[in-house]
């Protein structure tokens, strides 16, 4: 048994490494600080016991995506789970002149997503098994002001698992859609919210529970499914004036 | 009220970003932020929060070693290692500290008698200099710097990451007993016939004058032998006891603890301990962590809080100064709620590390304002006679002037510091208050 975390330095995908390894599975860990990635293999070796490796990995370096997924299986065997745990906000400033800074928010968060899904999957559908888990965000419930670039990008990673899991429902291959609201993360670190926040530990159990259950999509904290219930019931005649 | 600017890396390269962003307004490491003082705490400057460098990093079962980052703490330690029959080689009275933490106080616990400090199953540390540079410190690379780091109060640097022994032990349980002691003469009798037990302590009454002074509960312990357990306490089959089981929700309200509450519980505990318990069994949890389970117990308390003093004076005759001390405390009418005494052993260390060899005492005080700190200067005063000292961990208040003559050694430690960080980018509201940062003062 073995799961691939691809953004591996974040707080909540390092629980879901250790969650994954105290279940018997063999580890690979990813991120673009491959020092880092390196430290958490070793926590998660010196915890669990299990064989955990780290490597490197960049959302946006696509061609490379199918032979890294090559080389992971050839390190820790079949992956039975990858999960996408990566994203990236980015600082772009408020009027947006920067396109730049807004192309590479779409491709870590929405093209590298994808693009890694294509690889991950061929295998998963051949061998006919497999959970594929992609973690997304609230924020791509509807486009606001003042997040729209990484939101519409978080939107049409969820759109697209949902057509993946769609197609890979049919060869076995389960597809979750997590998406996070507030955790107490690099993200929303100083964050003045009266909204509950949840820690990473508790999202990563969440997510581990929700995996096992075959969840299709997951809201975390649960919550958040209500409220952005009414958010996404809002009329756009009036959404438009307001200042989400 | 002290503010400060606050990063919280997750990432080792982030101590860096937060290193590189300083202003000459002092930098601080702070772990879980349990010391009672002000040693964790920098006023207007910026403090790395370290609890989310907490990686294990390599660990040899063969021999007990661990090599894990700062901001990993004693509960991660106990959760990951005790059903792999390994335990803290020591561990203060609460397990929510950080082994950073740990190191910068040079924590003791109930086996300093037997196993001394924190510091003294170290065998490396890395900590991150005001110069920018990473140095590996031990007892023979850059041995000054590691004498100065442990027991250093964070002001040497951060620390990033260090080599810790782990203690075999083959299940989760103590094998204690305790015993009733009747006053202060008697608690050194029973003291002077544990050698034994690798686990001592004792809570003792403070409220109690004349021939019952000292009186109190003797506790000692060690770790229990294999063949002593039935398979229910096999390691692996643990009962999880390691959850709050309790929490004081609010603060309680500020008559809660006066000195009639006090004497009643103090009567109310004394009698609970029958003669004394034989060969108990004791799950470590409560054994060593006893006020963890009532988790915010100090909101006891109430809002104005409480203070803790914790002093160590060198055993000799009669023990006057401790006397002293505790008819000082009874006199003055301010009872202590929880008061707690202990032998160390011989062993001491470098740093500003508290132990010496002599008697400890630990007292909390409900804060009674300026009356308990014209105590406190008045317990400063036997103690500093008598040679002693107070622990800077859990101290914040004592003068510069007391401390100087409490550590002698402070010159000679802050000659080191000053070498390492002649700017003074390592700072905390203790190191100032105290003259340990900075320029000569």
């Amino acid at each position: 048994m073995s799961v691939a975390i691809f953004g591996a330095t974040s707080r909540i995908a390092r629980a879901v490494a250790l969650r994954w390894a105290e279940d018997g599975h063999a580890v690979w860990i990813g991120a673009r600080d491959v020092a880092e990635a390196e430290r958490i293999a070793a926590d998660v070796r010196v915890k669990t016991g299990v064989n955990a490796v780290a490597g490197a990995f960049d959302a946006v370096d696509m061609d490379a995506h199918p032979a890294l997924v090559a080389d992971i299986e050839a390190a820790v065997g079949p992956l039975d789970c990858a999960v996408l745990a990566f994203g990236d906000m980015g600082e772009l400033d408020e009027d947006h002149t920067d396109f730049a800074a807004a192309r590479r928010v779409i491709d870590v968060n929405f093209t590298g997503a994808a693009s890694l899904c294509e690889a991950i999957a061929t295998g998963m559908a051949e061998r006919g098994a497999g959970t594929l888990i992609g973690v997304g965000s609230v924020a791509g419930d509807r486009g606001r002001q003042s997040n729209y670039v990484y939101g519409s990008a978080k939107g049409a990673f969820a759109l697209y698992l949902q057509g993946l899991r769609n197609r890979l429902f049919k060869r076995g291959v389960h597809v979750m859609t997590v998406k996070l609201g507030f955790v107490d993360t690099r993200m929303t670190w100083g964050l003045k919210t009266r909204i509950p926040v949840a820690t990473p530990e508790q999202a990563a159990d969440a997510i581990h529970a929700a995996a096992k259950r075959k969840v299709d999509t997951l809201y975390y904290p649960p919550f958040w499914r209500a409220i952005m219930g009414v958010i996404k019931t809002i009329p756009e005649r009036a959404f438009k004036r307001l200042s989400l | 009220m002290t503010r400060s600017q606050v990063a919280r890396p997750e990432r080792r390269a982030e101590v860096f970003e937060a290193f590189g962003e300083r202003d000459g307004s002092g930098m601080l490491a702070h772990g879980l932020g349990r010391s009672y003082g002000d040693a964790a705490l920098l006023d207007g400057g910026k403090v790395v929060l370290t609890r989310r460098l907490d990686r294990m990093l390599d660990f040899d079962p063969e021999t007990g070693w661990l090599r894990c980052e700062a901001g990993v703490s004693i509960e991660d330690i106990l959760e990951t290692f005790v059903p792999r029959g390994f335990f803290p080689p020591v561990t203060p009275g609460t397990k929510f500290v950080t082994v950073g933490g740990a190191l910068g106080c040079d924590v003791h616990g109930k086996n300093h008698h037997v196993d001394g400090c924190w510091s003294n199953h170290i065998r490396n540390v890395e900590l991150l200099t005001a110069s920018g540079e990473v140095v590996t410190c031990d007892r023979e690379q850059e041995p000054e710097l590691f004498d100065a780091t442990v027991g250093g109060m964070g002001l040497t640097g951060i620390t990033l990451a260090m080599d810790v022994k782990l203690t075999p032990i083959h299940n989760p349980w103590i094998a204690m007993e305790s015993v009733r002691v009747e006053n202060l003469d008697h608690f050194f009798e029973v003291s002077a016939e544990s050698g034994g037990f690798t686990h001592t302590v004792s809570w003792i009454d403070c409220v109690k004058r004349g021939q019952a002074m000292g009186r109190g509960i003797f506790m000692r312990g060690r770790h229990a032998d294999a063949d002593e357990v039935g398979h229910a306490g096999a390691l692996g089959k643990l009962i999880d006891v390691a959850h709050p089981l309790l929490a004081v929700p609010l603060d309680g309200p500020n008559w809660l603890l006066n000195n009639a509450s006090i004497r009643l519980f103090n009567e109310a505990y004394f009698r609970k301990h029958p003669k004394g318990q034989k060969n108990v069994l004791q799950h470590y949890d409560p054994f060593f962590y006893p006020l963890d389970v009532v988790r915010d117990w100090n909101k006891i308390y109430g809002k104005r809080g409480f203070l803790q003093y914790q002093l160590v004076v060198p055993k000799e005759g009669d023990n006057a100064p401790l006397r002293a001390v505790l008819d000082a405390i009874t006199k003055s009418g301010m009872g202590s709620f929880l008061a707690v005494i202990k032998e160390f052993g011989d062993i001491s260390n470098g740093g500003l590390s508290f132990p010496i060899p002599g008697v400890t005492l630990a007292l909390d005080f409900a804060n009674y304002g300026a009356p308990l700190l014209d105590l406190m200067e008045r317990l400063d005063a036997i103690v500093v006679e008598a040679g002693g000292r107070v622990y800077l961990g859990k101290d914040a208040r004592v003068s510069r002037a007391t401390f100087r003559r409490m550590y002698p050694e402070w010159e000679a430690w802050k000659a080191v510091r000053d070498q390492w960080d002649p700017s003074g980018v390592f700072q905390s509201d203790l190191g100032r208050r105290l003259g340990l940062v900075g320029g000569a003062a």
